[in-house]
């Protein structure tokens, strides 16, 4: 990493430089977010599935649970993801924060009205609220319905498992594998090839961010008023656009000189090993519980 | 003696700018290694993409392989192909070169575009890897990889195909002495291998210990010397016109000068 931590403490020291501090975070964050691989290297259950694999068996999943409409398939399988956590070497602590931390800010301002008989009626379970005088497009009591209580548990628990999927399958996969993966679900070459490039170079602009962070820190004394904060970030803005516009016509003409044509042929060294035909096996079979006690 | 690249009174500009090459008259013999000097800006790495087909000359022509080097000739693939397997570009900046997710697609990349069957290009990979001793880098990414260790990669991508020509853009740039001795032995392999090696380089170690002939280019973008390496690299106001060396001097006199001026 170009950034070590002191150093980055020591650049983000001016509490009240926020044009910087904006920026230094947002490079950590995306930093964080797309190059943190440390799961997808760990020597866990679901590492060593085939990615073509797992992201045909995770959709199939996914599908499932946008399908059922019964909360104790919806909560099967949101154990089984924590299940497979475990047996992946994902912290369970880290896994289920990670997933949760958003659906009750999301989901749950979705579901909450729906549980109330105004927009669900249904069985009264216990009022709300009583309304005297109440406007004639109102019932006199709120109360929250059995019917509408299912129905939002049914949206956050869905919700909760369909996102277990998504990072179960993003955290024990490696990008560059993930995206040669999309190939087997006809994903365009050229598609797949451009946002590996994408994947590659936002390491290299992160990089020479960071660098002209330190190069201005290293220049400057004393406290810069905000107008001049513009400009020099304008200016490094406008740099940062010229020296990837320079790269990219120098990446292009690479890409030339060995052979490229505009029609992509990408490496592809996958092997289905046993363990891989033994888990769509598994997804299969369960697949077909489902469907079985989904439409019983 | 076969003649590989055959130039004829060479222009290039670049685009709203002042010209990057002038008047290059020159020939490129099969087997031979042939370094062009010049100092930062003289059109060194200009050259090399004209002789690659990736530029074309605004004025003059270049010929390889007997054919004219033209935007016309490329739009046929055939030929366009052979052209790509037998001649290959080390770029000077790796980060240019290696371009994919990881070093394995990277070395792959070229050999696939030029329509070699799977099993041959899993082979190549293989080899190209283990000869240059990076095959543990296989599956990592091309930016968490040292400086010395993208050279090695880049080298690998373009080993893959297994060029009769090398066009190499400053080889020993920003390699560790390590690495940059490492480089010297396989730029040697390839001169015993019978291979063209065109490079472009401010390093006369190279020019010196590599190449059997050197062109040398001026601060104005023109030729001003070409034959045997070790015969220029012995004309010392041949090397100090195209700024190549340094008079010791010149610096002695700026110091004494800049004191003088202190002291009063």
């Amino acid at each position: 990493m170009a950034l070590c931590e002191s150093c980055r403490r020591g650049f983000l020291s001016r509490r009240h430089d926020f044009v910087a501090k904006t920026l230094a975070d947002l490079t950590e964050a995306m930093k964080r977010a797309i190059f943190a691989e440390r799961y997808a290297r760990e020597p866990g259950l679901l590492q060593a599935i085939d990615p073509r694999v797992k992201l045909v068996t995770f959709l199939v999943l996914l599908l499932l649970a946008a399908w059922t409409r019964r909360l104790d398939v919806l909560g099967g399988l949101y154990l089984l993801t924590l299940g497979l956590a475990i047996a992946s070497r994902i912290p369970i602590d880290f896994f289920v924060k990670r997933v949760w931390l958003f659906i009750p800010i999301f989901a749950g301002m979705v579901a909450l009205p729906a549980i109330f008989n105004v927009v669900t009626p249904g069985k009264p379970l216990f009022t709300v609220l009583t309304l005297v005088g109440a406007p004639c497009f109102l019932p006199a009591q709120i109360f929250v319905t059995e019917q509408g209580l299912y129905g939002a548990l049914i949206f956050i628990l869905r919700v909760a498992t369909s996102v277990s999927i998504a990072v179960l399958l993003v955290l024990t996969t490696r990008w560059t594998r993930l995206l040669k993966a999309l190939g087997v679900l006809r994903f365009p070459q050229i598609g797949i090839l451009v946002l590996g490039m994408t994947y590659r170079y936002i390491f290299l602009f992160l990089h020479n961010m960071e660098s002209i962070f330190l190069a201005r820190r290293s220049r400057t004394v004393g406290r810069s008023n905000w107008q001049e904060k513009e400009r020099w970030l304008a200016a490094s803005i406008g740099s940062l656009l010229g020296k990837s516009y320079h790269m990219s016509n120098e990446v292009y003409l690479a890409m030339v000189s060995r052979g490229w044509n505009g029609r992509p042929v990408l490496s592809d060294h996958f092997t289905l090993c046993r363990r891989d035909w033994a888990w769509l096996g598994f997804v299969f079979i369960l697949s077909v519980l489902i469907i079985w006690v989904g439409m019983r | 003696m076969t003649v590989i690249f055959d130039l004829e009174a060479v222009g290039y500009d670049y685009l709203n700018s002042s010209p990057a090459l002038r008047d290059i008259t020159f020939s490129i013999a099969a087997g031979k290694s042939i370094a062009i000097l010049g100092a930062n800006g003289s059109g060194k790495s200009t050259l090399l993409k004209l002789l690659d087909g990736l530029y074309f000359p605004v004025t003059g022509e270049i010929r390889a392989f007997g054919v004219l080097l033209t935007e016309a000739q490329f739009r046929n693939e055939a030929w366009a192909f052979g052209f790509r397997r037998r001649v290959g570009l080390l770029f000077q900046n790796p980060d240019v070169q290696l371009f994919l997710p990881t070093v394995r697609d990277e070395v792959a990349f070229a050999p696939l575009q030029l329509g070699l069957s799977r099993g041959e290009v899993s082979v190549r990979v293989e080899s190209a890897l283990t000869t240059l001793g990076i095959a543990r880098l296989a599956d990592r990414a091309p930016y968490n990889l040292s400086e010395g260790e993208k050279k090695k990669v880049a080298i690998a991508s373009v080993l893959s195909l297994d060029p009769d020509v090398w066009l190499l853009d400053e080889p020993l740039a920003s390699l560790d002495p390590r690495t940059g001795a490492w480089m010297m032995d396989f730029l040697f392999s390839l001169v015993e291998q019978g291979k063209t090696l065109v490079i472009a380089t401010h390093n006369l170690a190279i020019a010196r210990n590599v190449a059997h002939q050197a062109c040398v280019l001026d601060e104005t973008h023109r030729l001003i010397a070409h034959g045997q390496a070790d015969v220029l690299l012995d004309n010392k106001a041949l090397l100090l016109q195209a700024n190549l060396i340094y008079n010791n001097g010149d610096h002695v006199l700026a110091r004494q000068v800049s004191r003088a001026l202190q002291d009063t």
